[in-house]
């Protein structure tokens, strides 16, 4: 078994009330944060822990701590993000529902560290029901002292809420989600300014993911650099992968980073192998935004060296033989998958939640589907592949905000190791599938 | 129009509405338009009206042009009448990897309707989402609050069932039943 | 002070210009296109992508280049910066991508829409634009709204530039239009049926760099290079007075806020002045207006150097000139 740092309690009975989760050292990082450590002291935990965002950028979370501005008699917030949106990733519901004290804990240290008094989790709508249980674990930290006036005699207060979306990919994009947050679409802003200067309501905001925020937890109980122990290089601690596709046991794991992929897949401490004795196809391993690879290049990289499961191992090789860890949403295709539909029904995805504020991505992202849809529809041509390659070149880093990357992405990949599955699908299967069953439905 | 009935929250959900406005800094209430906005969804149909929205926009005191274009920005908001029970199902990655696609066809010709359609008794409203974070419990589908998982066409045709005979209607600020 | 170099021209400008107005400063035709942002509005630009430009040095402290181009109107100038716009091929080729995005929904109605001849995006499309659409499926339409009887809303004209919600909420007090739904099926929209009626809502038809919004009052009166564009000016106790009338003879078609020569309004009129006042008598006449800009209808008739003392509106050239364009978007 690998080490687990933030799941090591999740299978405790009761472990979403107060009192069990107290009972299993709950609310410890607060006590030893607030009673025997600075602000400063716990900011520099973290950077010295490595920890990096678990939301998809991967960027480190002390050093965007640091960034924070401070001005004289402004409010600071820490928003966290749990708008967990990026297809193939459960992992923060799971966090959340399990063990919604971590979550909570998490936000009080963290925002002790940042000198905020009022902190927001903005949670997707459709997780109305975590939202619930957020709510139902808040009251019983303020019940006891955890939230409130003066924690723990101190002169720290903090009030924590929980703010429900209401159905829109975009507002996991930090700025979207702060413009919902202010009852707005969910537009993302034009930055600079970054949230560090200006966030919510124009203050200095630090916006976190669910899963960086609970590692905070063990960052401060055992100190960062115990945290900086666990894992590879400079892919620190654990991380939640969220499994799923055609994999035998599909589930959250907490991985220590640095296994293999190939251990990953196949082990039943894990996946537990293909599902049915399929053989292994492609894997998009960090959510539907980052590049998919095939089974060859997603066992090993293109030097032969086993891929492992770390920011590092994982981009080894750029964009052409490589990926990213993403969020973690780790979805297996087995041999039976088609990459052509596969990715028409990521296109479609990212065409309905384009937030339509900038052209390349507003335009492009349904174009691109319709192309696909048309080639899935048996009349494509064999210049449609490179009509939608060259779509995706002209959104990739021309938009506001990474949704653009996130939608040109796949649609390159796919190409770039599976083009001659397109040029195949061109050839040969003319009206393979009833295209009324492919017609978008833009339901809003 | 609702029915010609009055556009007004319950004491319940105003006062609800009135702690919801106290969570932002003063001149910041719009915040609270989207948490809002879902429990007007909840007790007026299902649904929201452009009385509705009005009515939203006079209780946070901000424009209706504000309420409009927020809410018809958003999914969750059903921006024209619909069935007691708005099944959503996940069409995306890995539910679609799993079969999404035969639960929809599946669950159109047991309500005989369209994807986005309601069905003429007003029981079912038919949708099909983008991924609602259920991946590894695939496929899956949301009705009001509850996410129900792991679904074979037989479960579909039991839960169907349930929900006419149950014939209430399903919000997402319903509490949700237990889950294991 | 920041010295700044785009495309190899340098200028120094204050602290906090954007690249845009940096180039502008400079003038000619290094000027980076702009379809959303507008000078007097606060919070526009950043979202139609055709300014982009490519930093290729950051800034003398920080020499890095940015890693994606960036749009020219909300990034601001670092001292030793160093910016290609014309210069580079492939951010040429990404300008052209952006404005073949713009083109692909856009409908093929300039000869029969008001705007012709004074479109940005007739212009753009004429400078980056593919000659043929490589779009082959059916483009977007909206139900058709009405938002009163001075305002003509054509939202499948739209490019979503933001310009007329910006102008709405800040220059006038009631804002009952805006933009509804999301991804490419936003739309500008009263929702319901709604006028947009205040004393300054025309503005929204001057800040309107495409046809989406167009002055009913002007409606298939005439194409806008048949009528001879003259600055005049009124007391007018709403607005300063300053318009440009549109006349055929002693006849006013139409009046508008001055431009500069990147379209934008330097005065805001009201709407008295804008649809009410269309009698050369109600104005006193300043002199030809100077129509100083690279459009589809000016091409071989204007030039930055040289003001247009008499308009020459009505010549043959012009008119061929837009029937050139015509095939462009047809063909």
């Amino acid at each position: 078994m690998g080490k687990k740092l933030l799941l090591n309690n999740d299978h405790i009975p009761g472990i979403n009330t107060y009192e069990v989760y107290r009972k299993n050292g709950g609310y410890a990082s607060v006590e030893k944060a607030i009673k025997t450590m600075t602000p400063e002291a716990i900011v520099e935990e973290v950077k010295k822990s490595g920890l990096r965002g678990r939301g998809g950028a991967g960027f480190p979370t002390g050093m965007k701590w640091s960034f924070l501005a401070k001005p004289e008699g402004v409010a600071r917030y820490i928003v966290c993000n749990a708008d967990e949106s990026e297809p193939g990733t459960f992992k923060d519901r799971y966090l959340m529902e399990r063990i919604p004290h971590l979550l909570i804990e998490g936000m009080i240290t963290s925002s002790f560290a940042l000198g905020a008094n009022t902190s927001y989790i903005y949670i997707r709508g459709e997780y109305f029901y975590v939202a619930r249980i957020l709510e139902q674990a808040i009251d019983e930290a303020y019940a006891n002292g955890w939230l409130g006036k003066n924690i723990l005699g101190s002169d720290y207060s903090l009030d924590l809420y929980v703010q429900v979306g209401a159905g829109a990919y975009i507002c996991g994009e930090e700025t979207a989600l702060l413009e919902s947050l202010e009852g707005k679409r969910g537009n993302p802003r034009i930055k600079p300014p970054f949230p560090a200067i200006a966030g919510l309501y124009g203050c200095p905001t630090v916006v976190n993911n669910v899963e960086t925020i609970a590692a905070v937890v063990p960052i401060i109980n055992n100190g960062g650099d115990e945290y900086a122990k666990v894992g590879i290089g400079k892919s620190t601690g654990t991380k939640l992968i969220s499994a799923s596709g055609h994999i035998n046991k599909p589930g959250v794991y907490e991985i220590e980073m640095g296994i293999t992929v190939e251990d990953f897949i196949y082990s039943d401490e894990w996946c537990g192998g293909i599902k049915n004795g399929k053989k292994l196809k492609a894997v998009v391993a960090g959510g539907s935004s980052v590049p998919i690879l095939p089974a060859d290049l997603i066992l090993k990289t293109a030097n032969g060296e086993p891929r492992l499961m770390s920011y590092e191992s994982l981009a080894d090789g750029g964009f052409a033989t490589g990926t990213m860890l993403g969020s973690g949403g780790f979805i297996v295709m087995d041999e039976t998958t088609s990459i052509v539909k596969n990715l028409w029904n990521f296109t479609r995805f990212y065409h309905h939640e384009s937030c339509g504020q900038c052209s390349p991505c507003r335009e492009g992202t349904g174009w691109m589907e319709k192309v696909l849809h048309k080639i899935i529809d048996g009349h494509g041509s064999l210049s449609d592949v490179d009509l939608l390659w060259d779509i995706q070149s002209k959104i990739e880093g021309k938009t506001i905000c990474p949704l653009g990357d996130a939608a040109a992405w796949p649609v390159a990949s796919a190409i770039r190791h599976f083009r001659a599955e397109f040029e195949d699908h061109v050839r040969n299967s003319k009206k393979v599938i009833d295209p009324k069953r492919l017609v978008s439905n833009a339901v809003y | 129009m609702n029915n010609g009935k009055e556009i007004k929250f319950s004491d319940e959900s105003l006062a609800l509405v009135q702690r919801m406005m106290k969570r932002y800094p003063e001149g910041k209430q719009k915040s609270a338009l989207i948490p809002i906005l879902h429990i007007a969804q909840a007790e007026f149909d299902g649904w929201l009206s452009s009385e509705t929205m009005d009515y939203v926009a006079s209780v946070i005191g901000i424009l209706p042009v504000e309420v409009y274009e927020v809410a018809s920005f958003y999914s969750m908001f059903n921006m024209k009448p619909v069935g007691k029970c708005v099944i959503e199902v996940c069409r995306t990655s890995s539910c679609w990897l799993l079969g999404a696609e035969d639960v929809i066809s599946h669950l159109e010709k047991k309500l005989n309707i369209k994807t986005g359609q309601t069905t003429s008794d007003g029981m079912f409203t038919l949708k099909s989402v983008e991924c609602l974070g259920s991946c590894g419990t695939a496929p899956m589908m949301q009705v009001g609050a509850d996410y129900y998982e792991n679904l074979s066409l037989d479960k579909v045709d039991s839960l169907v069932e349930r929900f006419r005979a149950d014939g209430k209607r399903k919000t997402y600020t319903d509490k949700a039943e237990a889950r294991n | 002070m920041a010295k700044v170099t785009i495309d190899g021209k340098s200028i120094e400008v204050p602290d906090g210009t954007t690249i845009l107005n940096a180039a502008r400063l400079i003038g000619g035709e290094i000027v980076p296109p702009a379809m959303c942002y507008y000078t007097s509005l606060k919070t526009s630009g950043g979202y139609c992508r055709t300014c982009i430009v490519k930093v290729t040095k950051g800034s003398e402290k920080d020499p890095r280049p940015m890693p994606k181009p960036v749009a020219s109107c909300r990034t601001t100038v670092m001292d030793g910066m160093e910016v290609q716009n014309i210069t580079s091929p492939d951010l040429m080729e990404a300008r052209a991508g952006v404005v073949e995005f713009l083109l692909i929904n856009h409908p093929l109605d300039c000869p029969i829409c008001d705007q012709a001849g004074e479109c940005h995006l007739q212009d753009l499309a004429y400078e980056h634009g593919l000659a043929k659409t490589r779009y082959e499926f059916s483009r977007r339409t909206f139900e058709k709204i009405d938002i009163g009887s001075k305002i003509k809303l054509h939202m499948t004209r739209c490019i979503l530039c933001y310009r007329c919600v910006k102008v709405a909420d800040q220059i006038t007090d009631k804002r009952v239009h805006g933009v509804m739904n999301r991804g490419d099926v936003s739309e500008i929209s009263t929702y319901i049926q709604n006028v947009v009626d205040n004393d300054f809502s025309g503005n929204m038809i001057d800040v309107c760099p495409v046809g989406a919004l167009t002055d009913r009052t002007f409606r298939f009166k005439s194409r806008v290079w048949f009528a001879n564009p003259v600055d005049a000016h009124r007391d007018c106790p709403k607005c300063a007075g300053k318009v440009t009338l549109w006349l055929k003879g002693e006849e006013v078609y139409r009046v508008t806020g001055r431009k500069d020569k990147y379209g934008e309004v330097k005065d805001w009129i009201c709407n008295d002045c804008r649809f009410e006042k269309k009698a050369t008598s109600d104005w006193k006449i300043d002199g030809p207006a100077n129509l100083d800009r690279h459009s589809v209808i000016s091409q071989n008739h204007y030039t930055l150097e040289e003001p247009a003392h008499k308009p020459l509106l009505n010549d043959v050239n012009v008119v061929q000139n837009l029937v050139g364009g015509k095939e462009m978007y047809n063909s």
